[in-house]
């Protein structure tokens, strides 16, 4: 099955209730299997220049990147498979784009993002993230997070200067340790994991699992499986109805059906015979 | 996002400036940012300073002076819905941030660069995106003055616990099923969302909002009804005593007053 058709993706932003406009950018490419989902921050309007510039990079040269090779094949320098390349490269690159847009443009200074993007192929999903930007996956009923944030809360619970309970009660949540645009160089954490039909993945922004209970969040994916549109909604609605202190953004991705790449030990071994 | 000014006369509103530059000048002359013009105000007469999310005030030597909330001032602090008061004019201070100089701040989500990175010193590890926006000017005083603030941030308080508690309002609703194996079971509706059905075939969930309860059709080829109306697409409020039909299945939502 083509990964177009084996996925069903809903993505949706809101502004919250508190903030006047938004600075997460989201985008989907259901022909490609890639999610993208970015938390600005900086003055102004500088959050949404760089969250956007994050989501537009990754679509258009990941879309690119794929029409010139498959995603299974190997780099022959470094091992890596091509997905994980294309999602590695192309932050790093939107990470040069907004550090010398900061660097030339005083009205830019000091913007960043946060990004978390996962690509399916080949029965698997590459995550990569930089920031507090979360995946989460729910098979059967149970959802579990994926993604481990870049934040000073997670590194202090880590050492053990917190426990979790202190760490949910803290005020300094949205401290992050990594960002996208804000050095000039950012290393992104990347993860390749298996995926199984049913399974559901939510990208989403701290707007969401600030504001709302995980155990929630697991209750309302499990209920309204069967409705993706409407559990997006649900979720967003939650973090208002609790607040919405911050831009929300929510991205489900459903796996319909088993989406391996045909011919795939044909591909290996003429691979194997390059090298 | 920006804080802004409200100007007003006699209650009549006449214009808003959004407070998005670090110097915003109040005066007559047609030169400042916020022209109000009437004899009462100086050429120049105030200057509002705007630094990160907070702003002050500052008389500049004006002929009539300038009130807040009714007390002459010459410099202030502005919280949010100070009214400045010149002449006749008034100005009403709006910042969306819910608070300046408290748990705003971390709302947002900020950068904290390691120390791999090009931070100068250790001292200034607190180094949010927007006081890198102002390194190049020499602002050792507002550095020191936001370390304190951090430090005064971390009593700690939920977010979480004051929206739970919100959500209770003395009554506990409950759904009680009137027909079928399980009549006469009751299901106190207490977290913020229950299941109605099996996930893959027929579901219905009702959801607890500020407002109250919701019951929404997720997915199934049976609509639920509420008292003997099929329910659409849309989210449907609930009433006290309300009969739901689910699947054949009948039950009463209901609130129960007080709490044993």
């Amino acid at each position: 099955m083509k990964v177009e058709n084996a996925l069903e993706i809903v993505c949706q932003t809101h502004p919250g209730m508190v903030r006047s406009h938004n600075e997460d950018s989201v985008a989907c490419e259901a022909a490609i299997g890639l999610v993208v989902l970015a938390d600005g921050m900086g003055g102004y309007n500088a959050g949404e220049v760089a969250s956007g510039i994050t989501v537009s990079v990754l679509t258009t040269e990941v879309s690119q990147g794929l029409l010139q090779g498959s995603p299974t094949l190997h780099d022959q320098e470094s091992g890596d498979e091509n997905g994980v390349l294309l999602l590695r490269d192309n932050i790093q690159r939107a990470n040069a784009s907004i550090y010398h847009a900061a660097q030339s443009q005083s009205q830019y200074a000091g913007m960043g993002t946060t990004v978390v993007t996962g690509l399916f192929y080949d029965d698997r999903v590459v995550v990569a993230h930089v920031g507090d930007s979360r995946m989460y996956r729910l098979r059967g009923e149970t959802m579990k997070l994926i993604t481990q944030d870049h934040s000073l809360l997670r590194e202090q619970v880590e050492c053990g200067m917190l426990s979790a309970e202190e760490a949910r009660l803290s005020k300094n949540k949205n401290l992050v340790t990594r960002a996208v645009g804000i050095d000039a160089k950012v290393e992104p954490e990347i993860g390749i994991y298996d995926v199984q039909i049913g399974d559901i993945y939510l990208f989403c922004s701290d707007g969401l699992n600030d504001m709302v209970e995980d155990e929630d969040i697991e209750s309302t994916m499990y209920a309204m499986q069967g409705n993706l549109p409407l559990a997006v909604e649900q979720l967003i609605q939650m973090a208002n109805d609790n607040g919405g202190r911050d831009n929300v953004s929510v991205i489900l991705v459903k796996v319909k059906g088993g989406f391996a790449v045909p011919g795939q030990w044909l591909a290996k071994m003429l691979n194997w015979f390059k090298k | 996002m920006a804080a802004k000014l409200i100007l007003s006369w006699n209650g009549t509103v006449i214009k808003e400036y959004l407070l998005n530059k670090e110097r915003m000048t109040i005066g007559r002359k047609s030169y400042n940012d916020i022209v109000i013009d009437n004899l009462a105000v100086s050429g120049e007469h105030a200057v509002v300073v705007t630094i990160m999310h907070d702003s002050f005030l500052e008389d500049t030597d004006s002929t009539n002076g300038l009130e807040v909330n009714g007390v002459p001032t010459k410099k202030h602090f502005l919280q949010n819905n100070d009214v400045i008061g010149i002449g006749k004019h008034k100005l009403k201070y709006i910042n969306d941030h819910i608070t300046q100089t408290t748990s705003a701040d971390f709302e947002k989500t900020m950068v904290l660069r390691g120390s791999a990175s090009s931070s100068p010193s250790s001292e200034g590890r607190v180094d949010t995106v927007k006081s890198t926006t102002m390194q190049n000017k020499p602002m050792t005083e507002e550095k020191a003055e936001k370390t304190g603030k951090f430090d005064a941030l971390s009593a700690a308080t939920s977010v979480k616990s004051a929206a739970v508690a919100q959500g209770g309002a003395g009554k506990t609703a409950v759904l009680q099923i009137l027909t079928g194996s399980t009549a006469g079971r009751e299901l106190e509706l207490v977290k913020s969302l229950t299941t109605l059905g099996k996930p893959g075939f027929q579901v219905a969930v009702l959801t607890r909002r500020p407002q109250g309860f919701y019951i929404t059709h997720v997915e199934g080829g049976q609509f639920p009804s509420v008292n003997g109306r099929a329910l659409s697409n849309q989210a449907h409020q609930l009433n006290d005593h309300d009969v739901i039909e689910l699947a054949g299945v009948k039950m009463e939502f209901y609130f129960r007053d007080g709490r044993g």
